[in-house]
């Protein structure tokens, strides 16, 4: 079974990042061989549908389970579609999220618990502060 | 003659420039390309009908030709479409109808259907032709709705074109084509500082531009000095004057009870006509 963890960073070792679409990588164990693989993520600085790009990643993958925080409606559409199934709630690094898993300590989630957009840190969005309707009235 | 009225600072008077100078001149046509919060009719009487529809060509995908190859998916720079190993998804709120994945398609799987976005609007107002865009509640194209706009436009008239604030695409959709632009501002630390924006914006572009400033008296002389630095036409000052402010409050544009302004408009405009003949500047 392939079991995938969204993180800062490569291996084992790197914490875990609650975001998924906009995550650094993806690291994905193969817990019969125990082979490690961490696999970019792309889409993180994307203006839109990161969540997308980023499902279809780990669906290419062939994950079986995915590790995160939070997961938007686009993202979550394609993962079910995918047969991924996504557990929250993980602390600390990626060894550390598997073990949970592994543990049961981990939530199952059957629709999306975030709301699109949620992972984008500021300065990542469109920014368009208009300024509007400044000194009406007295 | 197209002359976009725009600025960097959102509430510095596009709309009330827009409008006071569209009625001061003779059968123009008004476009108010503000399509996500559009406000000009505000300031005229008038109840715009429904003209058109504007829609967005979004890829549907016939899952007995795809191949699931996700040529299509990878072409998407908005990332619309999702190849997985049993199907390909398409998010349509996401697509921006470029029609890429129909064209990159190597088994023809892909057609396009249209999905609305937003509407066109118009009424007639006296001598006036008043146009909007209304871009739809949740969708985010307002570049679309700001084309469909455009495109009644009639040559041999003049077009005056309220702009979005800011310097974004909306903006850029909207000023790209023009004559000239026009940018409004105020003297005040952010007026400025936006105004600088917006000329980076019309100067890449090559877009003759002047300076409109309003609620003159309000603030320093820093715009000013800054344009007769760099050369830029001052074309108008609006005072901070409380009869226009109570006019705008009551959404009557103040050429109607100031008719000395209709003749400062007009003089404007030859002024921007006698620029643009001379092939621009500044």
């Amino acid at each position: 079974m392939k079991i995938c963890v969204t993180s800062a960073g490569e291996g084992p070792d790197s914490e875990f990042d609650p975001r998924f679409g906009r995550c650094g990588y993806f690291v994905v164990l193969d817990s019969e061989s125990g082979a490690l693989e961490s696999i970019e993520n792309k889409s993180a600085g994307a203006s839109g549908g990161a969540g997308i790009q980023a499902a279809q990643t780990v669906a290419k993958a062939g994950i079986d389970v995915l590790l995160t925080g939070g997961v938007g409606p686009n993202a979550f559409s394609v993962l079910s579609e995918a047969g991924i199934e996504v557990k929250i709630g993980p602390s600390g690094s990626v060894s550390d999220a598997v073990r949970q898993y592994e543990e049961g300590k981990l939530q199952a989630i059957s629709s999306p618990n975030s709301a699109p957009h949620a992972g984008m840190g500021a300065g990542q969005g469109p920014g368009k502060s208009q300024g509007r309707g400044q000194s009406r009235g007295r | 003659m197209k002359i976009a009225i725009a600025s960097g600072k959102g509430g510095t008077g596009k709309t009330t420039l827009s409008v006071n100078l569209a009625l001061a001149l003779s059968d123009a046509q008004l476009f108010d390309c503000d399509v996500e919060e559009p406000n000009c009719s505000l300031f005229l009487d008038c109840e715009p009908k429904l003209l058109e529809d504007v829609n967005c060509l979004v890829p549907i995908i016939d899952s007995e030709k795809c191949s699931l190859c996700g040529q299509c998916s990878e072409f998407c720079r908005y990332n619309a479409l999702a190849a997985l190993p049993s199907k390909v998804m398409v998010f349509p709120s996401l697509c921006h109808g470029c029609g890429g994945c129909t064209l990159i398609c190597p088994e023809g799987a892909v057609r396009e259907e249209p999905r609305r976005i937003g509407i066109i609007e118009k009424a007639v107002v006296s001598e006036l032709e008043f146009y909007r865009g209304l871009l739809d509640i949740g969708e985010v194209m307002a570049p679309s709705i700001i084309k469909a706009l455009q495109a009644h436009i009639e040559e041999g008239k003049t077009a005056i074109i309220d702009s979005p604030p800011g310097t974004a695409c909306p903006v850029i959709a909207t000023v790209e084509n023009m004559d000239y632009c026009i940018l409004v501002t105020e003297s005040t630390p952010f007026g400025f500082h936006d105004l600088k924006l917006a000329i980076d914006v019309v100067r890449q572009m090559k877009i003759p531009f002047g300076v409109v400033i309003n609620r003159h008296g309000l603030g320093d002389a820093r715009v000013e000095k800054y344009c007769l630095a760099e050369g830029i036409p001052l074309l108008l000052m609006i005072p901070n004057d409380r009869r226009i402010a109570k006019l705008y409050s009551e959404g009557i544009p103040f050429v109607k009870e100031m008719p000395e302004w209709k003749e400062r408009f007009r003089e404007m405009f030859e002024t921007i006509k006698n620029q643009v003949d001379q092939g621009g500047s500044a």
